[in-house]
C-alpha cells in the first residue's frame, strides 16, 4: 500500500505541477510539451486503478496522438511567438472553469466510490486489467455476451470479433471516413483561374497545387 | 498487498522513469559540481553559444512557419495510431482466436487502407 502512496503522491505532484505549467506558462510551444507530461501522469493513475488497457489508450491516444496534433497546431500557428498573451475572454474562462470545477467536485463527492451497485462494478470490470484476455462471465452476461464465456478466458478481442463484430467493422470505416474527411479539408485548394492566367510565378511556387487542380475534376 | 504481482511488473517502468530523469540531471548537477571546485574551466564565446545543428549554421530565429503539408502526415498518423487501440486486444489473444478474427483484422486494415491509398492517390504524400 505505501508503494502505491508513494507513486500516486509522485504522479500527483507532476500531473498538478505540469497542469499549472500549461496554464502559466507564456510560451505555447512549452505549455504543449507540459500538456504531454499532464497526460502521461493520468495514464500512471490509470496504472494504479489496474486498468491497463486505458492506459495504454491513454498513452496511445492523448500521449501519442492528440499532443502530436496540439503541436502541430502550435507549430503552424503564425506569431506564435507572441505566445499567450491575456485577452478579453479571461473573466469568462475563468468562470467557465470554475463551473467545470465545480461539477467535477459535485460527482466526485456524491459518487459513493466504495458501494457501486452490482452492475456497474461490473462495467468498470471491463477496462481493467483482465479484461484484455480474460473477463468474468458475469460482465460478459452485462454485456449481453453471456454465450461467448467458453472455458477459456474471454477478452476483448474475443468481444470484438465475436458479438461485437459488426461494431468492430464500423468503426474502421468511421474512421476511413474520418481521415478522407480531415485529408479533404486539409488540403490546399487548387490556385482560381484568373490568378494562375495572370500570374505564372505563383504557379510555380507550388507544383502541388497543380496537381491537386487537375484531381478536382 | 505490499507489492503484489501485478505492481511488480511496473517495477521496471519505475526504474526507467528513475534513469531516465536521474541520468540527465546528474549530468547538470556534475557539471555544475565541477564549476564549483574549479574543475570546469569556464570560457565563454559567441562561437559556443550558437545553435548546434548538424554542424550547419543555424538560420533565422527560434520560430519559422512549418510547412501546412506537414499536418497531412498528423492526421494520417493519428487516424492508424487509433487503428493500434483496435490491433492490440487482438495481438494479445492472437493465439488463441480461429481463422475468422484473422479475417476480421484484416477487413478491418483493408479498410483504414482504403484511406491510406486515397491519401497516396491525392498526392497528399507528396511534397509539392
Amino acid at each position: 500500500m505505501l508503494f502505491q502512496d508513494v507513486v500516486f503522491w509522485l504522479l500527483t505532484v507532476v500531473a498538478v505541477g505540469s497542469a499549472l505549467g500549461v496554464v502559466l506558462i507564456r510560451d505555447l510551444f512549452r505549455a504543449a510539451l507540459l500538456l504531454v507530461a499532464v497526460f502521461v501522469a493520468v495514464g500512471g493513475y490509470f496504472v494504479l486503478l489496474n486498468a491497463e488497457f486505458l492506459a495504454v489508450v491513454q498513452v496511445l491516444i492523448y500521449a501519442g496522438a492528440i499532443s502530436v496534433l496540439i503541436i502541430f497546431a502550435v507549430m503552424l500557428t503564425r506569431d506564435v511567438q507572441q505566445g499567450n498573451p491575456p485577452n478579453r475572454l479571461q473573466i469568462p474562462a475563468v468562470a467557465l472553469a470554475a463551473l467545470l470545477l465545480a461539477a467535477l467536485v459535485t460527482v466526485a463527492v456524491d459518487t459513493q466510490w466504495s458501494f457501486l451497485p452490482e452492475g456497474e462494478r461490473q462495467s468498470v470490470e471491463l477496462v481493467q486489467t483482465a479484461a484484455v484476455s480474460d473477463i468474468s462471465p458475469e460482465t460478459l452476461e452485462q454485456a449481453g455476451a453471456a454465450g461467448e464465456s467458453a472455458a477459456q478466458g474471454v477478452g476483448l478481442a474475443d468481444l470484438l470479433i465475436g458479438r461485437f463484430v459488426l461494431p468492430f467493422e464500423a468503426v474502421s470505416v468511421l474512421l476511413l471516413a474520418a481521415l478522407i474527411g480531415a485529408l479533404a479539408l486539409v488540403r490546399p485548394r487548387p490556385a482560381p483561374q484568373d490568378a494562375r492566367a495572370s500570374g505564372a510565378e505563383s504557379a510555380s511556387e507550388s507544383a502541388g497545387a497543380g496537381a491537386a487542380g487537375s484531381e478536382a475534376d | 498487498m505490499f507489492l503484489d504481482d501485478y505492481f511488480r511488473q511496473y517495477g521496471l517502468v519505475a526504474i526507467f522513469c528513475v534513469v531516465a530523469v536521474a541520468v540527465p540531471v546528474s549530468m547538470m548537477l556534475m557539471s555544475w559540481g565541477m564549476s564549483r571546485v574549479g574543475l570546469r574551466p569556464r570560457a565563454p564565446s559567441a562561437v559556443k553559444a550558437e545553435t548546434y545543428e548538424c554542424g550547419m549554421e543555424a538560420i533565422g530565429g527560434k520560430w519559422n512557419l512549418f510547412n501546412f503539408r506537414y499536418y497531412m502526415f498528423a492526421i494520417l498518423f493519428v487516424i492508424f495510431d487509433v487503428e493500434v487501440i483496435f490491433l492490440y486486444p487482438w495481438a494479445t489473444k492472437f493465439l488463441s482466436l480461429e481463422l475468422f478474427a484473422l479475417i476480421e483484422m484484416a477487413v478491418f486494415v483493408g479498410i483504414l487502407l482504403i484511406g491510406w491509398a486515397y491519401a497516396w492517390r491525392k498526392r497528399d504524400l507528396e511534397w509539392g
